[in-house]
């Protein structure tokens, strides 16, 4: 016998993002295997950075959009990937980014103990081939800002009504 | 004639609660197919080919049956084309389309209301040339079915991407854009599948379903219009949303100014969005371009001048066909016109129970609420289920504005079994007058407390977005 959720046509699969602030971290996603985002540069407006970490073996990426490394995420997370996880746990919520980063936690996770079990185990520097393709998929998400809105109907949105249920 | 006094305690709740003859049967056979693409059709096994039986056979007496039953066999074998795919996705929509037709006759017994008007004759599809895009996505879904939820991967998920970013900029594609872009983030998120705790599957099969009829040329063809004249008094506004695009529907009685009947009709404005807009940055992406939505939120009514219309009663809405007009109270439209409104006929690919939002008023029930259970509204010894999860997050109107409510305005709907109604707005009694909250209150703009803070967020939001875009999208 199937449950009432798997009988609905609209049942809820995912959470829509919580709001949060996008100055720092315009873009955050649970994607290709990774948490991976884009996080503005402290000092130069123009510069942003592109960090990663892998779910399973947290092994972390940081460099710029030109593809330069970051000098920070030299052994361990830098500020950049901290404010990542921050952010991510934002949107998304700890739970959920826990579990597609595959982090066990003794407690309720939050960012701070996401972040301290992940360094604990000394993850592994990754490298930065991600970064390009990070940064595109960032652009595209962009550009959703400039698609003209229309007043034609979309029945289809009918299988999506909104939720108060937040991530 | 309708009492004054007790319009909506017309309403027949207990048909709601009531059997209706057949459909167990054909939803029954629908599900043993969405059990089928939850293991997927690459190496099926024999309860796999039981189940695409049980779709052929339902299908059987209709001009449908034979190439339904071929597709069948092929797909039992492993041996399924996209022909094949599109034949089981054909019988499933056609099963789904009865069982919509079967709830919307209870739905019109339950109202009272004047039947709606006849189907609207067929269109012939217009000849439009196969898309080449339309092509891709009927590939990727046809991999989906062969893969199964239970077999999909990262790769999989991202393939519709391309398709998707493709189709987004054409306005005339997006209903097949919205549609896919939604579709694959879900899958995306709930990678790998052979891990998920549960599948949605009457769900991932309606998107499915969904998405592969929409590749057919001529499957959503550009609706002939009649020029509307006449006076347009909102009842409500219903708000649809996934990660990557949002739709704000005003349900509205439309009163021409020829005297004739007043209709049920709609009105909307959706747009393409980041997924980190939410809250009020929905309202206020699609605020400019349906300056209804303030009419709505500010309880008036709106002039239209040859505003077109679709033989389903929506309208396409053009700034220069409307202006504002007096004041208009929802409730006193829903009491005193609503009784007497027609609703439009179902275009023949939207007959499903998920297109059904039959706008109601409900008077004289008492609220049924316990503490971590559902909402329930009793009218005359029948229950029907109240959906707080659909109010908009960026509005007044929540769970406990109806629990104190004494009528409501809503959307009757019908999932997963039961009808439920969706509340656009409550009426309360404070200190002997009545106060009604909308669902849509804030859509036009707001100067409540809560609400001008969310529409500070978002605006802060989209401006620091547009910032990094305007840096790196010219680089």
């Amino acid at each position: 016998m199937l449950s009432v959720w798997e009988k609905s046509s609209t049942a809820r699969v995912v959470a829509p993002a919580r709001p949060r602030k996008l100055a720092k971290v315009p873009f955050v996603e649970l994607a290709d295997g990774r948490l991976q985002g884009v996080v503005s540069s402290g000092s130069d407006i123009g510069r942003v950075y592109v960090s990663s970490i892998s779910a399973g073996t947290y092994a972390f990426a940081c460099s710029t959009n030109n593809n330069r490394p970051c000098g920070g995420a030299r052994g361990t997370f830098c500020n950049h990937l901290r404010a990542l996880v921050t952010e991510a746990v934002l949107q998304y919520g700890a739970e959920r980014v826990a579990r597609y980063l595959k982090v066990e936690t003794a407690q309720e996770p939050d960012a701070a103990t996401l972040l301290g079990t992940m360094t604990q185990t000394r993850p592994a520097q990754g490298d930065t081939s991600a970064a390009a393709p990070v940064f595109s998929r960032f652009l595209r998400h962009l550009a959703y800002l400039e698609l003209p809105p229309t007043t034609a109907p979309l029945p289809e949105m009918q299988w999506f009504p909104t939720t108060r249920a937040a991530a | 004639m309708v009492p004054d006094d007790e319009g909506g305690c017309l309403m027949r709740t207990d048909l709601l609660g009531e059997p209706i003859e057949g459909l167990d049967e054909a939803l029954a056979a629908v599900d043993a197919f969405d059990a089928v693409l939850t293991d997927g059709l690459l190496r099926p096994r024999p309860a796999q080919a039981e189940g695409l039986d049980r779709l052929a056979e339902a299908v059987a007496g209709t001009p449908l049956a034979a190439r339904v039953a071929e597709a069948a066999g092929k797909a039992a074998a492993g041996a399924a084309g996209e022909e094949h795919f599109l034949a089981l996705a054909a019988a499933r929509a056609a099963l789904l389309g009865s069982v919509h037709d079967a709830l919307a006759t209870r739905v019109d017994e339950a109202t009272g209301r004047p039947k709606p008007a006849g189907a609207p004759d067929r269109q012939e599809p217009s000849p439009e040339p196969a898309s080449t895009l339309s092509a891709a996505a009927r590939s990727w879904l046809c991999d989906l079915a062969r893969s199964g939820w239970r077999g999909l991967d990262h790769d999989l998920a991202a393939g519709a991407a391309p398709v998707v970013s493709a189709m987004l900029p054409d306005t005339l594609l997006r209903r097949q854009a919205a549609l896919l872009d939604g579709f694959a983030a879900e899958l995306a998120a709930s990678c790998p599948g052979a891990t998920l705790e549960r599948v949605p599957e009457r769900r991932w099969a309606d998107l499915w379903m969904r998405s592969l009829l929409l590749t057919l040329p001529g499957a959503a063809p550009a609706p002939a219009t009649t020029p509307a004249t006449g006076r347009l008094l909102p009842l409500g506004v219903d708000l649809q949303e996934h990660a990557t695009a949002v739709q704000a529907q005003v349900h509205a009685v439309f009163e021409p100014s020829d005297g004739g009947a007043p209709r049920l009709v709609r009105a909307a404005a959706s747009a393409p969005k980041p997924d980190t807009v939410v809250g009020a940055g929905l309202w206020q992406l699609l605020r400019p371009h349906l300056s209804l939505l303030a009419a709505a939120g500010e309880g008036r009514a709106m002039e239209l001048d040859a505003m077109p219309l679709t033989d389903e009663g929506d309208l396409l809405w053009d700034e220069a066909h409307a202006r504002p007009a007096d004041e208009a109270d929802p409730f006193a439209t829903a009491r005193v016109v609503l009784p007497t409104s027609t609703a439009a006929a179902t275009a023949p690919l939207d007959r499903h129970p998920v297109r059904i939002a039959v706008p109601i008023l409900l008077e004289g029930y008492a609220v049924r609420a316990e503490e971590g259970g559902p909402t329930e509204l009793e009218l005359a010894g029948h229950r029907l289920a109240v959906d707080v999860d659909r109010l908009p997050a960026a509005g007044p109107l929540t769970a406990e504005s109806v629990a104190r409510s004494r009528a409501c305005i809503g959307l009757l709907r019908w999932d997963a079994g039961r009808f439920t109604v969706q509340p656009l707005a409550a009426e309360t009694v404070v200190r002997k007058k009545a106060v009604a909250v909308h669902a849509g209150a804030w859509a036009g703009g707001t100067a409540d407390k809560a609400g001008t803070r969310a529409e500070k967020a978002a605006t802060d939001a989209v401006a620091g977005l547009r910032e990094r875009a305007g840096r790196l999208l010219r680089k």
